[in-house]
């Protein structure tokens, strides 16, 4: 039976935008405090550490994310833990977000002029002080940009979560779609909603830019 | 025999140890030396000027002194201990040396006082408000206490500099090292910076200088010294230095900046 695609229809797709929120943000939480721990690696000192890190990095970088999201989701099993969409899906964007975010973040810390290194060394401070109040405060401004910028690509990317079974935005597109026979009309509605939640989002890395720029010059 | 003659306390002098020695320095950037085997002993309270082309290692000497540089052969000592690359000595030997940078390297996102009072805040555990009193009398010091809440970007070069020499005073440091810290500076404000740095000279404090302002040097030196290709050619006091050079490398060079 077809159903006709009216305001309930509309609705379903509408509230399914909440699941690819929360996806976004557990990501985008879980891939700040992973991404830090792979910058700091991937700046130290230590040559076991920097090899870990840019492993890390190189195999995230290197596979599709849905290769990442089967492998996880298939991996869980293996693991013990039960199979579970919403555990993969969560699972596999942290690591994703962890090794992008970790590496966007050590280009913003080695672009912090080495003379700011210098000075801290020379005035005898730890290797906490140096990182929290002298490195990472001027990192920061310059991440500031291109991590609004990939926020916007994650919860792009968290679409692909559909093809492992969970029902964010694209799934509940698909699903409404396949009942409906009016593909071309719900997709357009799913991309109208994501163009809704990332354009404010690029807007915002962009203003992010130009002050930075400001900053800079002044 | 009498060492120091125009002492009136010879005895005491002689079994004071020097507060930097560096016995046969080496440094390499891969396959290029940069220091070939430098000796230098500075005495307490001594001020040293070093010049010399670029390229000559001046700069590399003293940022070996604090261990910004990694050595390849030798020994530095300061106070009479050989430094190690142990990092705890090594932040217990920076705490005695403070550095001041031709490019002043102030913290751009704090203030000019949070500049100085985060290192005795961090590093020697003072109180907040010790450290506040400390920066501002070394920022009255540096003739700036009126710019204590503004940021490095607000002052000119000259201010900059200052700041820094003030934040390295801050940790109360027995030596002080100056790497070019006029050569980034518009010639007006030169002599702002020189005149700190004349004043600290009349206070006592040990100083080694990598400058090329010879006014200074005749002024402050004690010893002037002359690096060429990673060696030291020729040291001397500030009067024979530049009335009778010895080298024919030293002559040809001050014969360039004069």
């Amino acid at each position: 039976m077809i159903r006709e695609f009216g305001t309930g229809e509309v609705f379903y797709i509408v509230l399914a935008i909440r699941w690819t929120i929360a996806l976004s943000l557990i990501a985008f939480v879980g891939g700040a405090i992973g991404g830090l721990a792979v910058t700091l690696a991937r700046v130290s000192n230590s040559k076991p550490a920097r090899i870990a890190a840019t492993g890390f990095i190189r195999l995230f970088q290197g596979t599709p994310l849905l290769m990442q999201l089967f492998i996880v989701y298939f991996g869980l099993n293996i693991v013990g833990l039960p199979t579970n969409a919403w555990l993969a899906a969560a699972v596999a964007l942290t690591l994703h977000a962890s090794a992008f975010l970790g590496e966007i973040w050590r280009g913003c810390i080695q672009a912090v002029p080495r003379g700011q290194t210098e000075a801290a060394d020379a005035l005898a401070y730890s290797y906490v002080t140096r990182m929290k109040d002298i490195v990472l405060p001027q990192a920061a401004r310059i991440a500031a940009a291109p991590t609004t910028g990939f926020l916007v690509q994650l919860i792009k990317s968290t679409s692909l979560a559909s093809i492992i079974g969970f029902t964010e935005l694209t799934r509940a597109g698909q699903i409404i779609s396949n009942a409906t026979f009016k593909p071309f009309l719900v997709i357009s509605l799913v991309a109208v909603l994501y163009f809704i939640l990332c354009w404010p989002l690029s807007l915002a890395a962009k203003r992010l830019e130009t002050r930075f720029d400001k900053a800079l010059t002044r | 025999m009498n060492i120091v003659p125009q002492n009136p306390e010879p005895v005491l002098q002689a079994q004071e140890l020097p507060a930097i020695e560096l016995q046969g320095l080496e440094k390499w950037y891969g396959a290029f030396q940069a220091l070939k085997g430098v000796n230098l002993s500075v005495r307490s309270g001594e001020k040293i000027v070093i010049c010399g082309p670029s390229g000559s290692g001046k700069s590399t000497l003293i940022r070996c002194i604090n261990q910004l540089e990694e050595i390849q052969g030798g020994t530095i000592r300061v106070d009479g201990k050989v430094l190690t690359t142990d990092a705890k000595s090594t932040r217990a030997v920076r705490r005695e040396i403070g550095m001041v940078f031709q490019q002043f390297n102030l913290f751009p996102h704090m203030t000019v006082l949070e500049n100085c009072v985060l290192g005795p805040i961090k590093v020697a555990g003072m109180s907040r408000a010790d450290a506040e009193d400390i920066a501002h009398k070394y920022l009255q010091r540096v003739r700036i206490p009126e710019q204590a809440n503004k940021y490095p970007a607000q002052l000119s070069g000259g201010q900059q500099q200052r700041v820094a020499i003030a934040r390295a005073l801050c940790m109360r440091p027995k030596v002080m090292l100056f790497d070019e810290p006029t050569s980034a500076l518009d010639p007006e404000m030169v002599n702002e910076v020189l005149d700190t740095m004349i004043d600290l000279a009349s206070d006592g404090m040990t100083m080694i200088c990598v400058t090329h302002e010879m006014g200074f040097a005749r002024k402050v030196a004690d010893r002037v010294i002359f690096m060429d290709r990673g060696q030291i050619v020729e040291e001397n006091d500030p009067e024979q230095f530049f009335d009778a050079p010895q080298h024919e490398r030293t002559r040809s060079f001050l014969g360039q900046i004069a």
